[in-house]
């Protein structure tokens, strides 16, 4: 680890779990845990929550709709107070990225909104997106949490 | 646990409440769709209400719930309202443009 990085990371934690959908939940609420120690707001702590949902769903439902695979977290927390999420599949990979962002664009069947990507956009800062045929799709959030005085402190 | 969500049903004079409980995500709204639709082929309500208020927390698999209830409570003939929406789904609702639909109550 370069000496850089040590001055602005300033934790870090990562998961990997079985492409399960009953760990949809478990994800985001260990994800919530962890970075519950930036004492976030309850709608910063929820926009981060929905967002994690979203992109472990797409891994569930989407990279890996026909086997159970590897679903990868990796969650930073930076000294500036920023969150780096990123969620890892070795599925199958999208198509087309432009296409999978737009708003209503769906290839899940009548049951889901195709609203996805639009909810991550929407919530976090930032969302990047790469993705290989059949090499698997990463997803990066970033989000900073409005600093209420020195709350890195207790990290 | 977290992950324990249901859906209560309940009918009277044609029209069924469905009062979901906890977390929606695409793991949970599979087994509340499932029970609704069950309830509704059966009971063909004139009117389904979809009541938000113990919800805890939604993703947009909450919207899919949704619009796919009121596809099939329309083709049956009957109406759709989602009732009790809690003021923390105002943003999710909003970026879904499920207003158009008119099926939701005033907040």
């Amino acid at each position: 680890m370069s000496l850089n990085k040590l001055d602005n990371e300033i934790n870090e934690m990562n998961l990997s779990f079985p492409s399960r959908s009953c760990n949809e939940s478990f994800a985001r609420a260990a994800i919530a845990a962890f970075v519950a120690q930036l004492d976030p707001t309850i709608d910063e702590l929820t926009d981060i929550k929905t967002a994690v949902s979203e992109a472990v769903t797409n891994c569930i439902a989407h990279g890996y709709q026909n086997e159970i695979g590897v679903i990868y977290i990796s969650t930073k927390i930076m000294f500036n107070g920023k969150i780096i999420i990123k969620i890892k599949d070795k599925g199958v990979g999208i198509d087309d990225v432009k296409q999978a962002m737009e708003p209503l664009f769906t290839t899940g069947g009548s049951e889901r909104s195709g609203l996805g990507f639009a909810v991550m956009q929407s919530f976090m800062d930032k969302v990047r997106v790469s993705s290989n045929k059949e090499k698997g799709t990463i997803v990066t959030f970033e989000k900073s949490i409005i600093r209420s005085s020195n709350r890195t402190k207790n990290i | 646990m977290v992950n324990s969500s249901v859906v209560n049903i309940s009918t009277k004079d044609d029209i069924m409440t469905a009062e979901l409980l906890g977390e929606i995500d695409h793991h949970t709204a599979r087994s509340m769709r499932e029970s609704i639709d069950a309830a509704l082929v059966v009971s063909r309500p004139i009117l389904l209400n979809l009541n938000f208020k113990n919800v805890k927390f939604m993703d947009s698999s909450g919207i899919g719930l949704i619009m796919g209830r009121f596809k099939l409570v329309s083709s049956l003939g009957g109406k759709l309202k989602v009732i009790n929406i809690p003021k923390r789904f105002e943003r999710i609702i909003k970026l879904s443009g499920l207003g158009v639909l008119g099926v939701l109550e005033k907040v």
